[in-house]
């Protein structure tokens, strides 16, 4: 009996799989436990304080670059969410930008006018090819030599660019601004069921209706007719040039711009390999199909071939967002205040809490990555056929 | 199965690895003895305190301190291995046991000492937090700053300073961090901050490699302490008191007038504190577990303070630091070691 329970585990690859699976996660767990312990033990042994007390102690520096109010006197923990912000902030933005930028050149890199395609083929075998870090301080580089403070481009008199960043006016809402941008929010809302009804009225009728051209002249027209109902409650607050800055205003500054342009520039790149891919492997019978039933050029890319060839893009390019999004932590290199380089650096260094730190990144960062793909999935799923798994 | 022959071999050896190099905690001076080198933890690059010259040799008074324990140590000046830190990095370096002693123009303040497991063992050099301005903006005084651009070193005490200061004086300002001195002189001369503050010994450092130094200007307003010093890992206190009294011997050396020219001839001195200084009082070599050569190496190796400080930063370097408070404490500054007996 007993000899036949060993043999069983030994001979039968059910169970001896499952019994190796067992000792290695064992293993792994214990390696994770000792460490754990070891650590523990040596920080305590160095004298050096470990815990997560110092969140809530004053942070004692300055940042800058900010979504929310932050002084010297707020506390690590705060740091940490203006960090935060500022991650997602690059982020977002660098996510948008590169794809519009990956979604042209994917769509040049097959036209057939011969320059444009050589040049998108340039830039992506360029851009890909080169470090994003070289690319980032390249372009930050640039940025530090535009005209310095005193001697800014003036763009339409209310627009500066200058070596510390892009200065333009700020907007000021006044009282009742809020009705204007509500009137937004509805207009949007009335033309997204005003394209499912002309949609169904089409699928009835065969008629086509400009839904674009209408929901468009909806959205854009019906804040601006409130705005001058309301009585123009918005002012600006242009910045003037005062002692050694400008006052007043907005300003971007050239650490942003120049994670902004890396970030994007270089994964733009990679994008439009995956739009470039997911364009062909749409089979040609279905465009030579579509163009026998007489539909217009830009009908078939963007009723036939995109909509198959986003099957293929979608899962490469969640990847994609994920490397950017990762890839922002190179702020560091030019002083960026994202997540590593504020919490994770000048926070680490001025209390030492190199370990609790680190987790605290690491875990925001699988957070964001993993919220990425979620919602990336949900798109794929929407994306891919039908019924047909 | 041999996959997994492997798999099971290397895991056992990783584990059997980390918690080697997790155990070993020797002391210092065994290790480094057994290395045959020290490692010192030094600036990326200061002119003056910590950098290679154009041979590729580390030079500068920071560094002259790391000379002065290897000189101590091996009786041989230049058996250091420099590890370049940033200043965020320098700590962890040091806690992880990748060096032996930092010798960095790194502050000495009381959290440091406590809260990050490290040892100050005395002060190299007495400086203070000041502003660097470009003389063309016409500002005389760290008071008209409001709404300046600040460049400004992550990770150091100077940050935190600058903080203060403008919050202490109702002035706002822009801080524009940068990772290391040569990034702040990059972005400072390009013109994205209008200051560059950091300890003032540092400012007379950047500024003599600027291409015209005569046309910035160093603030004189001083808005912080910072004593620097080189610091050791907490809890091995015959290290520290190795260090300690390497950097002492230097200070002694000068206030008995023993250079890297006479210390053969101080040797028959009369003067007692002298002889136990140079050894021929034998017995103080070994307190400190060391030959009783030690202080002599250091001084004929090396040289004492005065000399590591003209040579390096003094009035005749493109550096050009008056002694100040690094005067002696008998010609008015506060330098100042306990006696040698």
């Amino acid at each position: 009996m007993q000899t036949n329970f060993f043999r069983k585990i030994i001979f039968d690859e059910k169970s001896r799989s499952l019994l190796i699976q067992t000792l290695v996660i064992g293993l792994f767990a214990l390696f994770i436990y000792l460490i754990t312990q070891q650590t523990a033990y040596n920080l305590e042994k160095r004298g050096i304080s470990s815990g997560f007390d110092f969140l809530h102690i004053s942070a004692g520096y300055d940042i800058s670059i900010r979504l929310i109010p932050f002084t010297s006197e707020d506390t690590h923990l705060r740091a940490y969410f203006v960090g935060l912000l500022n991650t997602l902030m690059i982020a977002v933005c660098g996510c948008f930008l590169a794809t519009i930028i990956g979604f042209l050149v994917g769509i040049i890199r097959l036209s057939s006018n011969w320059l444009f395609r050589n040049i998108a083929y340039v830039y992506v075998e360029f851009t890909r090819n080169v470090p994003v870090l070289v690319q980032i301080i390249l372009y930050y580089s640039i940025l530090l030599n535009l005209p310095k403070i005193k001697q800014a481009i003036v763009i339409f008199d209310n627009f500066y660019l200058t070596n510390r960043g892009f200065f333009s006016p700020s907007p000021i809402f006044k009282d009742g601004f809020s009705i204007v941008a509500w009137s937004l929010v509805i207009a949007i809302i009335f033309s997204f069921f005003l394209k499912r009804f002309l949609k169904k009225k089409q699928e009835d009728t065969g008629k086509q209706y400009p839904t674009f051209m209408i929901n468009s002249a909806i959205i854009i027209f019906t804040p601006i007719i409130f705005y001058y109902i309301m009585g123009m409650p918005l002012e600006f607050d242009r910045p003037v040039l005062k002692g050694f800055n400008f006052k007043g205003g907005m300003v971007i500054r050239p650490e942003f711009l120049g994670m902004l342009f890396g970030l994007s520039i270089y994964t733009a790149a990679f994008i439009s390999e995956t739009v470039r891919s997911g364009i062909i492997s749409v089979s040609k019978g279905q465009r030579e199909a579509s163009q026998a039933l007489g539909l217009k050029s830009n009908f078939i890319m963007r009723l036939i071939i995109i909509p198959q060839a986003l099957r293929v893009i979608i899962p490469p390019l969640t990847s994609q967002y994920l490397n950017l999004t990762k890839n922002s932590s190179l702020g560091i290199a030019i002083g960026y205040a994202d997540l590593v380089h504020g919490f994770g650096g000048i926070s680490l260094n001025q209390t030492g809490r190199a370990i609790e730190i680190m987790m605290m990144v690491m875990l925001t960062y699988l957070t964001i990555s993993l919220t990425i793909s979620f919602f990336m999935n949900i798109y794929n799923k929407s994306v891919q056929f039908k019924g047909n798994a | 199965m041999t996959k997994i022959k492997s798999l099971f071999i290397s895991l056992v050896l990783t584990l059997g690895v980390s918690t080697a190099i997790a155990g070993s905690h020797g002391s210092t001076h065994d290790l480094v003895k057994e290395r045959g080198k020290l490692m010192c933890g030094s600036n990326t690059g200061l002119a003056g305190f910590g950098a290679p010259n154009d041979a590729g040799v580390w030079e500068g008074i920071d560094v002259d301190v790391c000379r002065a324990v290897a000189a101590a140590v091996f009786g041989d000046a230049s058996k250091v291995e420099y590890v370049p830190t940033t200043s965020k990095v320098r700590f962890t370096v040091l806690q992880s046991g990748e060096i032996d002693m930092l010798s960095r123009n790194t502050t000495w303040t009381l959290s440091r000492d406590v809260d990050l497991g490290l040892e100050f063992v005395g002060v190299n050099y007495y400086d203070g937090q000041g502003f660097m301005v470009n003389k063309s903006l016409g500002v005389s005084s760290a008071m008209e700053l409001d709404g300046a651009s600040v460049c400004i070193q992550v990770g150091t005490t100077t940050e935190m300073n600058l903080a203060d200061f403008f919050k202490a004086n109702g002035m706002s300002y822009e801080s524009v961090p940068v990772e290391t001195n040569s990034e702040a002189d990059a972005a400072y001369t390009a013109g994205r901050c209008d200051v560059y503050t950091t300890d003032a010994s540092g400012l007379y450092a950047s500024r003599a490699g600027y291409p015209d130094p005569s046309a910035h200007v160093v603030l004189p307003e001083i808005v912080s302490k910072e004593p620097l010093g080189p610091a050791v890992r907490h809890g091995d206190s015959e290290w520290a008191d190795i260090v300690r009294w390497s950097l002492n011997a230097m200070i002694i050396g000068e206030e008995l007038g023993i250079t890297s020219a006479n210390v053969d001839e101080m040797k028959s001195s009369k003067n007692p504190e002298v002889l136990r200084l140079l050894g021929v009082d034998a017995g103080y070599g070994a307190m400190l577990g060391l030959s009783d050569d030690w202080a002599y190496n250091i001084l004929s190796q090396v040289g004492n303070y005065s000399e590591s400080f003209e040579k390096h930063i003094g009035p005749n370097t493109p550096i050009n630091i008056q002694r100040g408070l690094n005067a002696l404490y008998k010609d008015g500054g506060i330098l100042y070691a306990p006696p040698f007996r």
